[in-house]
């Protein structure tokens, strides 16, 4: 099995609040982050996909192939947007950086052959990512 | 939904790769000029990884300000400007090469994750020495964290 990681990036706001619980609970939980005008950051989302060397190209898989499913999946539609308001799964989840990398999964699974998808790994901050593997 | 979340840290501190059980030219040999008896330095940087299910009210897998406080307190506070040998009693007999501070940090942080965060476990340390070299340590099965004996030189 060889492993082939594809990089992209996006710049989006976003803010963390759960309407159940109280606004004092709220603020304990998620500090900073729960302010509701939002704040940014660039994010960094590396994708890898795994698979046999096909014998006749060389290759894992189509690099272009891959470059184009991210971007139409995921880059377009969460690069300069306000997660909360303008991604819809995130106006009832929380836009946190685990929940950004399982719907990342969730938008690229589908658009891969089976068992393609390994690990998508969602950087934050250049201090902070978070892998998800499907599980 | 179960996801790994790596947070890093730096800490910068001296150290000196000696091992009192061999003589001065086989110290020598093995360490080189990190074997030099005043010591020198590195910018050490930690990633540490948790791992754990993605909590449903929070969309976290652990609260980052509770990991933000074990690694200070267990952590950077006990090695940040310090010397290992000089001011860390672990490492007055325990050679302090990268590989003996992967294990040491790994140790530090199981337990106190254990106890205090619910649902996260320590998945894997990852320490860079320098740009160029980095160690990683992902405990020994269920017990994690077996520690080296203390100067066996490795």
């Amino acid at each position: 099995m060889i492993y082939v990681t594809r990089r992209g990036e996006f710049s989006a706001s976003h803010y963390y609040h759960n309407p159940a619980l109280s606004a004092e609970e709220n603020q304990r939980l998620f500090g900073k982050c729960n302010n509701p005008h939002g704040h940014g950051h660039n994010y960094t989302v590396e994708v890898t996909v795994g698979g046999e060397v096909d014998g006749r190209t060389g290759m894992v898989m189509d690099e272009k192939e891959l470059k184009r499913v991210l971007e139409e999946a995921v880059l377009q539609s969460f690069d300069h947007k306000f997660l909360n308001m303008e991604v819809p799964v995130f106006r009832t989840l929380i836009p946190t950086t685990e929940n950004i990398a399982v719907e990342v999964w969730k938008r690229l699974g589908p658009r891969l052959a089976t068992g393609r998808l390994q690990r998508v790994r969602v950087y934050e901050t250049p201090e902070l990512y978070v892998d998800y593997f499907g599980e | 939904m179960i996801a790994e979340l790596t947070r890093r840290y730096r800490f910068s501190a001296a150290h000196r790769l000696h091992n009192e059980a061999l003589g001065e030219e086989e110290n020598a040999r093995l360490y080189g000029k990190c074997n030099n008896p005043y010591g020198h330095g590195h910018n050490y940087v930690l990633d540490v990884t948790v791992r754990g299910q993605i909590d449903e009210g929070t969309g976290m897998v652990m609260d980052l300000g509770l990991l933000d406080r074990i690694v200070n307190e267990q952590v950077l506070e006990r090695f940040d400007h310090t010397h290992l040998n000089l001011d860390v009693a672990e490492f007055a007999r325990l050679v302090p090469t990268t590989e003996n501070l992967c294990l040491e940090i790994h140790h530090l942080l199981r337990e106190r994750l254990a106890r205090e965060a619910s649902r996260a476990t320590l998945r894997r340390i990852r320490l860079a020495e320098t740009n160029s070299n980095f160690f990683e340590y992902e405990g020994e099965g269920a017990s994690g964290g077996e520690r080296r004996t203390k100067g066996d030189g490795s």
